[in-house]
């Protein structure tokens, strides 16, 4: 049986959540300062509140009895459907830091237009996270700006870290035929209108930091079709063992 | 909604039982000062619902919201009400009642300064006064604190750290 648009979309907005979140909560007693760690804690906390909520609407609108656990842990990575740039390791802290400031720079408009969807719940949701993504977006383009007029030594990594991860931005902005049946629904914002915005958040930050908007000839896309990275699988590898060893386990 | 559903006697017996139930991470505010407490009613099926809604998505107090909502409710004789979670309009701390603010500041935490607007992303801040002091030269620590809902700032004054409410 084919799935419905509505609960790939869902689906797509849960798992970009859930594995940014997860890779957030990688730094847990390991961030360069205890502030930080709980900041990136809290950040975590947000992204995996978000995941919960698109996941129990996910497995409502499939209608099939699958809950946020059993969307969560027993699906494999080309199951998933999250956006590559949200996958890709923590690295140092200025990787994580830019990844974190790309993803918000887009979330945080995306998720005010989803505000406006037909769709009552996605509404909801978004309209919760539109706020929490600013506060996301404000925290990393500080330090992008910190980092990047900063030490010599940390311009360059974070120069390096953008340079990397700017093949990624282009799929935030694919369109495929899920996103399109949705955009003409009313249901799903078209992601072009949230660019201009976007790219005004990189210019503002990347100044200031003194730092360079990498230019990317061919960008990498996939993860909506569920056509990932290496580092997917690993990270579920780790993510999902406890339930897999130990199905249906609560605590 | 029809008369009967709002002469019901279990809704105030509930305004009364949940009137003192306290937010579990800040326990000087009650879930009405905090503005979680979003409405009692008698839902189509004739059960008493009290509708709470998350201050942040990933809000990890939820849980323990509800056993106390509950508690408090069995205490009162309504052993039978359901506790509803809702996400519209979403939480702002606009909601926070003037006696809620006077408390947190009593508390030892800065309540959100003025309100909550869509504001620019990269400008200044309004800096919140010391809770301890009063000074309002105060410094911002890092964007978030001991919990999603505050931040971590310092007094340049007294020198103490504190956590402001963030203003959403």
């Amino acid at each position: 049986m084919s799935e419905t648009p509505l609960f790939a979309y869902t689906l797509r907005l849960a798992d970009t959540s859930l594995v940014l979140g997860h890779r957030l909560s990688e730094w847990a007693a390991r961030a360069p300062t205890l502030e930080e760690d709980i900041a990136l804690g809290n950040l975590g906390l947000d992204l995996i509140g978000e995941a919960r909520l698109f996941y129990d609407y996910a497995g409502k609108v499939e209608g099939q009895g699958r809950d946020e656990d059993a969307l969560a842990y027993l699906r494999d990575d080309r199951e998933y459907r999250n956006l590559l740039m949200v996958e890709q390791p923590n690295g140092d802290f200025a990787v994580t830091m830019a990844r974190q400031f790309l993803y918000a720079a887009f979330a945080h408009p995306y998720y005010y237009a989803l505000g406006n969807s037909k769709d009552a719940t996605l509404a909801a949701i978004a309209a919760k996270a539109e706020k929490e993504m600013a506060y996301h977006l404000r925290h990393a383009g500080e330090w992008v700006i910190r980092l990047g007029d900063g030490t010599d030594e940390s311009h360059l990594r974070t120069q390096a870290a953008l340079d990397d991860l700017a093949i990624y931005i282009d799929e935030f902005f694919e369109v495929d035929a899920i996103d399109r049946a949705l955009i003409e629904a009313g249901v799903a914002p078209d992601p072009a209108k949230v660019r201009a915005e976007f790219e005004a958040s990189l210019a503002h930050v990347l100044d200031e930091a003194t730092l360079t908007k990498p230019s990317v000839r061919h960008g990498q896309s996939g993860g909506k079709r569920g056509l990932h990275t290496e580092h997917l699988g690993h990270l579920l590898a780790v993510m999902q063992s406890l339930h897999r060893a130990h199905p249906g386990v609560t605590w | 909604m029809n008369i009967s559903v709002r002469e019901d006697p279990r809704i105030p017996r509930a305004h009364e039982a949940v009137r003192a139930v306290a937010d579990p991470e800040i326990p000087v505010l009650t879930l009405g000062d905090l503005g979680v407490l979003r409405g009692i009613d008698i839902a189509p099926d004739g059960v008493l619902e009290v509708s709470i809604t998350p201050t942040y998505s990933g809000c990890p107090a939820m849980k323990v919201m509800e056993l106390d909502l509950q508690v408090a409710l069995e205490a009162a004789g309504l052993p039978d009400a359901r506790i509803r979670t809702v996400l519209a309009p979403a939480w702002t701390t606009d909601w926070m009642s003037a006696e809620g603010r006077e408390k947190l500041r009593a508390y030892g935490i800065a309540p959100p300064v003025g309100k909550a607007s869509r504001r620019a992303l990269f400008g200044e801040e309004t800096a919140p006064a010391c809770p301890l002091c009063g000074s309002t030269r105060t410094v911002k620590i890092s964007e978030f604190g001991s919990t999603a809902c505050k931040a971590h700032w310092r007094c340049e004054d007294c020198l103490e750290p504190f956590d402001a409410f963030k203003c959403i």
